[in-house]
């Protein structure tokens, strides 16, 4: 009996390792595999042809010493995500306040606010080209309209980072079907009783609403800053074929590493900054974890 | 006192019902207007685009530009080689995300929540920083100018989809997988006959999720294709921009015609995007 029920146990933990199986061999070949790779080869001179010799810190040493683009593609990454952040959480929060409200047609209004996040790839930032071209698109025609003279956008380089933000909150809408779900969570006696004792509307959000949700907006704050330190596209397909656009206002950190990596096969070089973005993103996630519990509201009580 | 109370209480509600109204509509409008453009543009001549004051919409309506600027490129070829890629795409990300989903949802063992936590903690690795030594590897194995790095990897599972399939089996009873057990079936027989005919709703997200994700893929072709025959829409409508410049009405004709599928797909099954979104909340517990 006994060594039946353990036999099943075994049976049963065999059959669990293979089913995870697929992720792991995935996860060994693809995941922790390049990870040492590249932490290995970011100490030498690795070029993919030729030569792999160790050269210790030569790599971090040069980036943060010899390549003022270095430098450029940081802050560019940095101004990015510095803006972009805390525009689309704000921004996606105030969508689904206001496609929380009992209005009619918000089931049309949700579906035409989140369509444009499914939308993305080349052709998206090709139509942004267009509408933030200079002379013919739609953004400075309309600022013709109302008699201010849009900048040139893509072409000069104190709005090109602007423009690419301003693209950005078109798509806005993804992270606000998180927060509608969460909000129609709220129990509404909160609301409710809120309105016995007189609250205005903004009273609602601030002491209500919004510690509800906190846990999501800390999901997004995570998510949307580890992926906007990856921005590579925008910054690929908008300037011209990857040359960072006027005085390299578009050479986002990814973008820079591609060049160094698949341009002139600086591998060594690229996978030292690969690893250098690691740890920035690690950084700023534990940090963001660290500083959830002041903040990060989870019902029941006990702060997670 | 009271009745006045409420009746203005009641008018500050419709006052307030009415600018929420106003103000989604103006939201709207504004979202939709880079679409109308970019459609209204690509159904324009050359002539009207350059038009001062502009157009909001095409005064002489030239559906030739679709075919010119189709013809322009081997776009038809594009399109193939691009629903090559998503269709192993779509069927390598269905099969092994909800098979090891299953595993770590339903089956005991030692070291499954060790493992799920390195999944969940795989997601914040930076793309870049594997995508070197994954394009060394592929170069060694002689894939370069293959399709097979863009389609091999998604049979090996992805950490989002392995935690959106594990949160759904997760609402379904143990009992369910017990019974089964009892009555002498094993977990593949429970995970294919039993498990994948009620986990249609993230099936159906998965697969669009992950069509969309190999439709919208720029970096893998641009990295593994060399071949101008080889390219998939996104690096084909990427060189078309080098061929027609800005010859707007081609350029926004072919955007309208490579996010049609996109947008279609969006239209027809919106309420598996909504279910993929729940599935994520599920995660920032």
């Amino acid at each position: 009996m006994n060594r039946k029920t353990s036999s099943i146990r075994q049976r049963e933990e065999i059959q669990g390792y293979i089913f995870i199986l697929p992720w792991l061999i995935g996860f060994v070949v693809f995941v922790l595999g390049p990870l040492l790779f590249s932490l290995y080869g970011s100490f030498t001179n690795y070029n993919v042809t030729s030569r792999m010799d160790f050269i210790g810190f030569d790599n971090y040493k040069r980036m943060f010493t010899g390549d003022p683009l270095f430098w450029t593609s940081l802050y560019n990454t940095f101004y990015y995500v510095i803006f972009m952040v805390p525009l689309t959480t704000a921004g996606s929060i105030l969508m689904a306040v206001l496609l929380n409200q009992r209005v009619s047609g918000t089931r049309v209004y949700r579906t035409i606010y989140y369509m444009p996040s499914v939308l993305s790839g080349v052709a998206v930032y090709m139509l942004w080209m267009q509408i933030l071209s200079p002379e013919t698109g739609l953004l400075n025609t309309l600022l013709r309209l109302i008699g201010v003279e849009g900048p040139a956008w893509l072409f000069d380089p104190a709005w090109t980072k602007p423009a690419i933000i301003i693209m950005k909150m078109w798509s806005v809408g993804g992270g606000m079907l998180l927060y509608l779900a969460s909000m129609q969570g709220i129990p509404t006696q909160l609301y409710e009783s809120a309105d016995l004792d007189g609250a205005n509307a903004w009273h609602k959000f601030r002491y209500i609403t919004l510690p509800m949700i906190t846990p999501v907006i800390f999901f997004d704050l995570v998510t949307s800053l580890i992926g906007g330190f990856q921005i590579f596209q925008e910054g690929y397909v908008m300037s011209q074929s990857g040359d960072g656009g006027p005085m390299n206002s578009l050479l986002f950190y990814n973008l820079h590493m591609w060049n160094k990596a698949f341009e002139v096969f600086d591998m060594g070089y690229a996978m030292a900054m690969a690893w250098i973005l690691f740890v920035i993103v690690m950084i700023l996630t534990a940090l963001n974890l660290k500083y959830s519990k002041n903040w990060v509201y989870y019902e029941g009580g006990d702060n997670r | 006192m009271n009745d006045r109370y409420y009746v203005s209480r009641h008018v500050q509600q419709r006052r307030s019902k009415i600018i929420v109204s106003v103000i989604l509509l103006a939201g709207s409008i504004i979202l939709l207007m880079p679409l109308w453009w970019m459609i209204s543009t690509s159904l324009k001549s050359m002539d009207e685009i350059m038009q001062y004051p502009p157009t909001f919409y095409p005064h002489e309506v030239h559906w030739e530009n679709y075919i010119e600027a189709w013809h322009t490129a081997p776009f038809t070829r594009y399109t193939l080689n691009t629903l090559l890629i998503c269709a192993f795409s779509v069927a390598g990300s269905v099969l092994s995300n909800s098979f090891v989903g299953y595993g770590f949802a339903k089956i005991h063992f030692r070291g499954r929540e060790t493992f799920m936590s390195v999944v969940l903690a795989t997601m914040i690795i930076p793309g870049f920083v594997t995508l070197i030594p994954q394009y060394v590897l592929f170069s060694k194995l002689g894939w370069v100018n293959t399709y097979l790095p863009l389609i091999i990897p998604p049979f090996f599972g992805s950490a989002f989809f392995i935690f959106m399939f594990r949160q759904f089996y997760m609402t379904i009873p143990n009992e369910l997988v017990e019974a089964a057990k009892i009555d002498g079936a094993n977990h593949f027989y429970i995970w294919f006959w039993l498990m994948l005919p009620m986990v249609k709703p993230v099936l159906a997200t998965v697969a669009i999720f992950s069509f969309n994700g190999a439709w919208n893929d720029l970096i893998g072709p641009l990295l593994y294709l060399n071949d101008e025959m080889k390219y998939t829409l996104q690096i084909g409508l990427q060189n078309f921009r080098g061929l027609v410049q800005t010859q707007w009405h081609y350029l926004m004709a072919a955007s309208t015609l490579v996010l049609l599928p996109v947008l279609t797909i969006f239209f027809v099954f919106q309420r598996y995007f909504i279910e993929g979104m729940n599935l994520t909340a599920g995660m920032k517990g």
